[in-house]
């Protein structure tokens, strides 16, 4: 009979344990914040405001808040970014400028998310003169997942079959009108679900709105896109350690925990669906 | 038709216009963290900002101190002690889901390495402080376990999906001869992957590292939160550290606008920016001359 | 030769530093079929996408040399190129039929150019189609899928779109390479329909489909015209040995 290996049998040993470690680690964490965070979610703490110095009540305007900048972060960095992947997949040319504008983006998707923080502070809130609000932290991180988008979008436009661009050209097209026409409506669905990812994160993401226009309690809605706003990341990263009762205020950091990682994943479920959809339709 | 033609040529100008962004944003960044860098080195010297482990901007008796040379040592204490355990850990993940895994098993497993990727930090740094801190409290009996160590595993399990899945497509792209020809010499399947395979991917699995690394530097919600964050030289793992990143959250939201300490704090982020600028770089060289020896 | 549409004039090609086509010169007749042969990578294809200057989208391409197309040099620097193609229909070697219905293929090349009349592009859709000889077969069925068609249909659907926005010329790359005998033969009487009312240039690398429809053969190698004449005399006494070797079959 054949004996197998000791080397193999330890090293193949220690690979098993590599995703073990990984697999409970991930059980873990889902498991302790669904368990404590369970208990305190309901629709009275999704809708009502903070009350007693945020010793009790609800997050609704941390929801909101997360909800308005993410909607802003949106509007800056979806069209920039396909229009930059446009450009650099439809119009460019395979020269020093197109690598230089490659590099960039590779770059700025390692640029830590504070250094984008430091560059809203300057660019939205003083240079421009916005102060700390909704506008100047959303497109804060509207810059920090310009990136992403570019990268999903450029993606979605290889996707689309150099016949389709022929095709139209050969028909008497100008540039613009194959790619508008026949390009275009068949990228854009997985632009968006592209685009769905890294506005996932965004929305998770605490350091760049920390000085853009994150405010640790607001007894009111936000008025408009100029008020400052509360959200869910930094309200987790309030409660949990600036608070002054952090141990009678767990159970909400718990329950904001969990809202704020059910935000995440349903919008990267979302993606992950319309991208399988998308991807039936295409084989069909 | 001219009308089309000066249309078309506009279009063309403004897509242009719109490539050129992302390397405006990185210019943008850059000049701005120089100039306000710039505005701070008029009051402190470089090399006492870089090496001197003195902090105290806002000292009132005495002449407010910029050094951050314990920062920076946190800074990179606490990267490479996340590097030392989730290395091991993600190229052992990476291997086995090249090498053993089968596709059911890859089914399961890659959608959890994406669900832990899509973890907020804030969440994490959460976790750090209810769960990990409790745990290293109660086993080297510190007084709350929020120190180096707890900010290494939380930005360990923070930098795995990045280094699973760049290691795995390493591995996955080492040419199937490479491994025949090492079991047809009549190697073990464990020898292969040792001297044949890792070596043939190590420069995808350096840049994976590297960037890990890039992202642990420049990480700031998890650090914050469970670190500590007591401004000493650190003197092991165990003690509590205060990271570059960590700094410039605390106190920029205190400090006025356009005086020295917020400038410096602007050179702080120019420190980040660089240590991880080059990171990215030599990451990026080397997986561009590994594309190419592949090809 | 009388009746000349193009008159290609000393052209040369190159891709980066390849020099693909080399002092090429010939006349191309109206209303005949001009077919164009070859082994590959003799720059056949190449030529066809000269003359609709689709070669203009490749990375590093230059050419030199003129193409006059009824009169006017599509290489010159005043030249809309969108006009040209607008002249100079193209049906691919791969049919590529839109992911749209079979009705907008065909009406996509007039909504481009701005026919926004409903009856009109209604009338010209049918005609394209009943011109393509496909009509009997998908007139009930218009709004459907273009990929529903099988691989003969969607390659005449994409003749039909070409014939839609009334070129002049109507340029073919292999277009029965990936069609069976049926499908091809279809296409093959749909060509000699067609030069009635347009000029036909066809590239293919089937010697006998060559002689069956061409009227004029032109034989290409390494860049270069070698030998341009009447089908049947190309076929039968060409002047060149090597286009004799070709044509019998003894390489390419």
């Amino acid at each position: 009979m054949k004996k197998p290996h000791i080397s193999d049998m330890l090293g193949f040993g220690f690979l098993r344990f590599s995703v073990g470690t990984v697999i409970v680690a991930l059980i873990i964490i889902l498991f302790d914040i669904i368990s404590k965070g369970r208990g305190v979610i309901c629709w009275k703490f999704l809708i009502t405001m903070p009350k007693n110095g945020m010793t009790e009540g609800g997050i609704l305007p941390a929801i909101i808040g997360t909800f308005l900048v993410t909607v802003i972060t949106a509007l800056l960095s979806i069209p920039l970014g396909m229009g930059c992947a446009i450009y650099l997949n439809e119009y460019a040319r395979e020269n020093m400028l197109n690598r230089l504008i490659r590099m960039s983006i590779r770059n700025l998707s390692g640029v830590p998310s504070i250094v984008y923080g430091l560059f809203g502070v300057i660019l939205f809130v003083q240079v421009m003169n916005l102060g700390t609000c909704i506008l100047s932290a959303g497109m804060t991180l509207g810059l920090m997942t310009l990136p992403w988008t570019i990268t999903a979008s450029e993606e979605a436009l290889k996707n689309v079959p150099k016949s389709y661009r022929e095709g139209a050209l050969a028909l008497g097209a100008t540039k613009w009108q194959s790619i508008r026409t026949n390009v275009l409506p068949y990228a854009i669905p997985g632009m968006l679900t592209g685009t769905i990812l890294g506005l996932s994160r965004a929305a998770g993401e605490t350091a760049p709105i920390l000085f853009t226009g994150a405010a640790f309690f607001i007894p009111f809605l936000p008025k408009s896109l100029f008020s400052q706003f509360m959200a869910l990341p930094y309200h987790l990263y309030i409660m949990s350690t600036q608070h002054h009762a952090i141990s009678k205020v767990r159970p909400i950091a718990y329950g904001t925990a969990l809202v704020l990682i059910a935000l995440v994943f349903a919008m990267n479920l979302g993606a992950v669906i319309a991208r399988y959809r998308l991807r039936k339709i295409k084989m069909e | 038709m001219g009308h089309s033609r000066f249309k078309e040529k506009m279009i063309h100008g403004l897509f242009f216009l719109n490539g050129l962004v992302a390397v405006i944003v990185l210019v943008g960044i850059f000049a701005l963290l120089v100039t306000k860098s710039i505005s701070a080195f008029r009051e402190i010297s470089l090399s006492q900002f870089l090496f001197s482990a003195n902090w105290n901007p806002t000292a009132t008796f005495v002449a407010p101190s910029y050094g951050i040379w314990s920062m920076i040592v946190s800074t990179f204490m606490v990267s490479l002690g996340a590097l030392c355990i989730a290395l091991p850990l993600g190229i052992g993940t990476a291997a086995y889901l090249s090498d053993v895994a089968s596709a059911r098993v890859r089914e399961i497993v890659k959608p959890i390495v994406e669900i832990l990727a899509g973890i907020p930090s804030v969440v994490i740094g959460f976790l750090g402080i209810v769960l990990v801190g409790p745990v290293i409290a109660k086993v080297f009996h510190t007084t709350n376990g929020l120190n180096a160590l707890n900010g290494s595993i939380l930005l360990a399990v923070m930098a795995l999906p990045t280094i699973i899945s760049l290691s795995e497509d390493a591995l996955k792209s080492v040419p199937k001869s490479f491994e025949e020809a090492s079991l047809a010499l009549g190697a073990t399947k464990w020898q292969t992957l040792v001297r044949v395979k890792i070596p043939a991917a190590l420069s995808g699995i350096i840049a994976a590292s590297m960037l890990g690394m890039g992202r642990a530097i420049g990480e700031t919600m998890t650090v914050l939160m469970a670190t500590g964050c007591a401004l000493e030289m650190p003197k092991s793992f165990l003690d509590s550290v205060l990271t570059m990143t960590s700094t410039i959250a605390i106190e920029l939201g205190e400090v006025p606008y356009n005086t020295t300490h917020y400038y410096a704090l602007f050179a702080i982020g120019l420190v980040l920016f660089i240590i991880t600028f080059v990171i990215n770089m030599i990451s990026d060289i080397i997986l561009h001359r590994y594309e190419k020896v592949i090809k | 030769m009388n009746n000349v549409k193009i008159k290609v004039e000393d052209f040369n090609f190159h891709y980066g530093k390849t020099h693909v086509l080399k002092k090429v010169s010939m006349d191309i007749v109206a209303n005949k079929v001009t077919g164009i042969i070859g082994p590959s990578g003799c720059g056949k294809s190449t030529f066809l996408r000269s003359i609709n200057r689709m070669n203009d989208t490749i990375l590093g391409a230059k050419a030199e040399g003129r193409i006059i197309l009824d009169g006017r040099n599509i290489y010159d620097d005043d030249i809309d190129v969108v006009e040209v193609r607008r002249k100079a229909g193209m049906v691919f070697q791969k049919s590529n039929p839109f992911p749209k219905s079979i009705f907008d293929n065909i009406a996509y090349g007039l909504r481009i150019n701005g026919v926004k009349d409903k009856y009109y592009i209604h009338e010209r859709v049918e005609k394209s189609l009943r011109d393509a000889a496909i009509w009997d077969e998908v007139k009930g069925r218009l709004n459907k899928n273009a990929f529903e068609l099988s691989g003969g249909q969607q390659q005449r659907l994409c003749i039909a779109r070409a014939l839609a926005v009334e070129p002049e010329i109507v340029l073919m790359d292999e277009p029965a390479s990936a069609l069976d005998p049926t499908a091809t033969l279809k296409v093959e009487e749909l060509i000699q329909e067609l030069k009635k009312k347009y000029t036909i240039i066809i590239v293919t690398h089937n010697m006998q489909q060559a002689a069956r429809i061409s009227d004029f053969t032109a034989f290409f190698m390494m860049g270069e015209l070698v030998e341009y004449d009447v089908t049947s005399i190309m076929f039968t006494k060409p002047v060149k040995k090597i286009t004799e070797d070709y044509i019998t079959g003894r390489f390419g």
